[in-house]
Formats: C-alpha cells, sequence, structure tokens
C-alpha cells in the first residue's frame, strides 16, 4: 500500500509564490493560478501577435494557426449571434482564447488548471452576465422584458410562462460558470484517481504492477479525453456568450 | 449512522442524477446523428445548435456532480 493517502485534490491548491502584503485585512499574494493566468495571457499573445508581425501573402504555419483560430471565431460570432454583434467579437475572442489556452496549458504535468477554481469562472459568467443586461437595456430599452414573454403564447398560459422565462434567465450565470468549472475539475480529478490507482496497484507486488497496466491504459486514454474536454468546453462557453449576446441584441423571440 | 457514512452514501445517491442527464445527451446526439444522415447537406449549419443543446442538458448532470463534491469535501 501507498504511505500516504493520494490525494485527488491536492492538484488544485493555490499557494503563494509571493506574498504582496495585507490590505485593510485582506491577504495579497501572487500565486500559482495568477502565475498560470500571466503565463496563458503571454502565450496567447506570443501566438497572436508573433507571426502575424509581417504579414505574408503565403502564410507561415504559425500564422495560418492565428488566422484559423480569428475566422473560426468570427464565424462563429456571426452565425450565432448575428451581425449586429460583431461589436462583442474582441470579448468572445479573449475570452474563448484564455479558457483554450489555459486548459491546454493546465494539461500540462505539475501545472495548474486556472477555470478549475469556481471563482474564476464566476468572474468570466457574471462579465458576460452584466453585459447581456446593460447592453439590453441600453439598446432596447425597455422592450428588453419582451425577453420574457414569448410571442405566440395564449393569455392563459403567460402567468405561468413569464416566471420561469425569469428564472431560466437568472440561473443563466449559474450554468454557464458551473458548467465550464464542473468538467474541468471532474476531469482532472478522474485523471488523478487513475493514476493514484496505478501507484496503489504497483506498490502491492509483481502481480500488482502487472494489473497496474490496466488503469495506465485508461490514464492514457483520459488524458487524450480531457484535452477534448478543454477545447469542447471552450468551445461552448464561447458559444453560449454569443447566444446570451443574441438575446440582449434581439430581445423578441 | 455515522455522520462520515452518511455523507458518503449522500454523495453516491447524488451522482445519480447524472445518469438523467446521460439519457439527455444520448437523445440529442443520437437525434443529430439521424437528422444528419438524412439529409447531410443541413448538418454543418446545425452543428452549434447541437452544442448548444448538449451543453445545456450536460449542466443539469454536472449540478449533480457539484453536490456531490460539496457532500464530500465541503459539508
Amino acid at each position: 500500500m501507498a504511505e500516504k493517502p493520494i490525494e485527488p485534490i491536492h492538484q488544485f491548491q493555490i499557494h503563494d509564490l509571493f506574498p504582496l502584503g495585507n490590505v485593510g485585512g485582506v491577504h495579497f499574494a501572487f500565486t500559482n493560478s495568477a502565475l498560470m493566468m500571466v503565463l496563458t495571457v503571454l502565450a496567447v499573445s506570443a501566438l497572436l501577435l508573433l507571426p502575424t508581425g509581417q504579414r505574408r501573402l503565403v502564410p507561415t504555419r504559425m500564422q495560418l494557426i492565428s488566422e484559423q483560430l480569428f475566422t473560426f471565431v468570427s464565424d462563429m460570432v456571426e452565425s450565432t449571434a448575428g451581425h449586429d454583434a460583431m461589436k462583442f467579437f474582441p470579448l468572445v475572442f479573449t475570452l474563448f482564447t484564455f479558457i483554450l489556452i489555459s486548459n491546454m496549458l493546465g494539461m500540462l504535468p505539475y501545472s495548474f488548471t486556472v477555470v478549475s477554481h469556481l471563482i474564476i469562472t464566476v468572474c468570466l459568467a457574471v462579465l458576460v452576465f452584466l453585459t447581456v443586461v446593460i447592453y439590453g437595456f441600453a439598446r432596447n430599452g425597455l422592450k428588453f422584458f419582451k425577453l420574457f414573454v414569448p410571442s405566440g403564447i395564449p393569455w392563459f398560459i403567460i402567468w405561468l410562462v413569464v416566471p420561469i422565462e425569469v428564472i431560466s434567465f437568472l440561473s443563466r450565470p449559474v450554468s454557464h460558470s458551473l458548467r465550464l468549472w464542473g468538467n474541468m475539475l471532474a476531469g482532472h480529478i478522474v485523471l488523478k484517481v487513475f493514476g493514484g490507482m496505478v501507484v496503489g496497484l504497483a506498490s502491492v507486488g509483481a502481480l500488482g504492477a502487472i494489473a497496474a497496466v490496466l488503469p495506465l491504459g485508461m490514464a492514457v486514454a483520459l488524458t487524450g479525453l480531457e484535452f477534448l474536454v478543454g477545447a469542447l468546453q471552450a468551445f461552448v462557453f464561447a458559444v453560449l456568450t454569443c447566444v446570451y449576446l443574441h438575446d440582449a441584441i434581439h430581445p423578441g423571440h | 449512522m455515522e455522520p462520515a457514512a452518511a455523507k458518503l452514501i449522500g454523495a453516491g445517491i447524488a451522482c445519480i442524477g447524472m445518469g438523467g442527464a446521460g439519457v439527455g445527451v444520448g437523445v440529442i446526439f443520437g437525434n443529430y446523428l439521424s437528422g444528419a444522415l438524412r439529409n447531410p447537406a443541413a448538418a454543418a449549419s446545425q452543428f452549434s445548435n447541437l452544442i448548444f443543446g448538449f451543453a445545456v442538458t450536460e449542466a443539469l448532470g454536472i449540478f449533480s456532480l457539484v453536490i456531490a463534491f460539496l457532500l464530500l469535501y465541503a459539508v
């Protein structure tokens, strides 16, 4: 048996790299989470700025990647949220690349997955929610409330539908943030659980070491799946942002 | 019953809720596939709708997983 119990949630611990001091009783420090966020921003900037510095007619491979990323997100905003939403393209593109690259960096061994902490995803989701509400009211005025009254509903159903629509609108930031957080957290916990099985079986003896091949294979397969989930959840977050922005621009159903 | 045991049992029961999300996600992808095989030309245009439906359905499963995590690590 292993000497110390293997904790699958140990990987999510935040620790200070260097403290910045206390302001009003609140402890400030540059943590490993902040370091990964800075690295993510640097990686995104390097990916987008370096290859496009001198714009070649025949693109290099890296320029092709950044151009593909750009057109992919711009097509998604155009088709999901409509042409009027293109002014929000920088927001959607920033969210998509930040989540995508931080998930990819988080898959490296001994690194840290930024969005496996609820506070980060809640911040991102509330940012989107407030953008939708404020822009919706600024653009449509009180007509924004039409979002809660679907057209073509008989009058005796309306009083039942409107509260449901209001609750579903208010629960959007909750599900928007929990989805990203839950997926990344659960995936990484499962990886560590299978890794712990390998260690536990291999420490039993020769027979256990042979049997440990099974969880090792599962861990390898799940690592591949986790790359897919990381990219898919970044895409899902961006698509939902576009859908919510569509509601802010065209509140009538 | 010991409180620790009740916590673990509760977390296990909470995970049953993910089965419902599994059924929902299966229905979505199955219907997309059957629709795409009938009319392959229209399949690509509905891909973002597919992902949207998948995400909304999957969120409900994640909710029950969150309850399980809360019971295991936070209570």
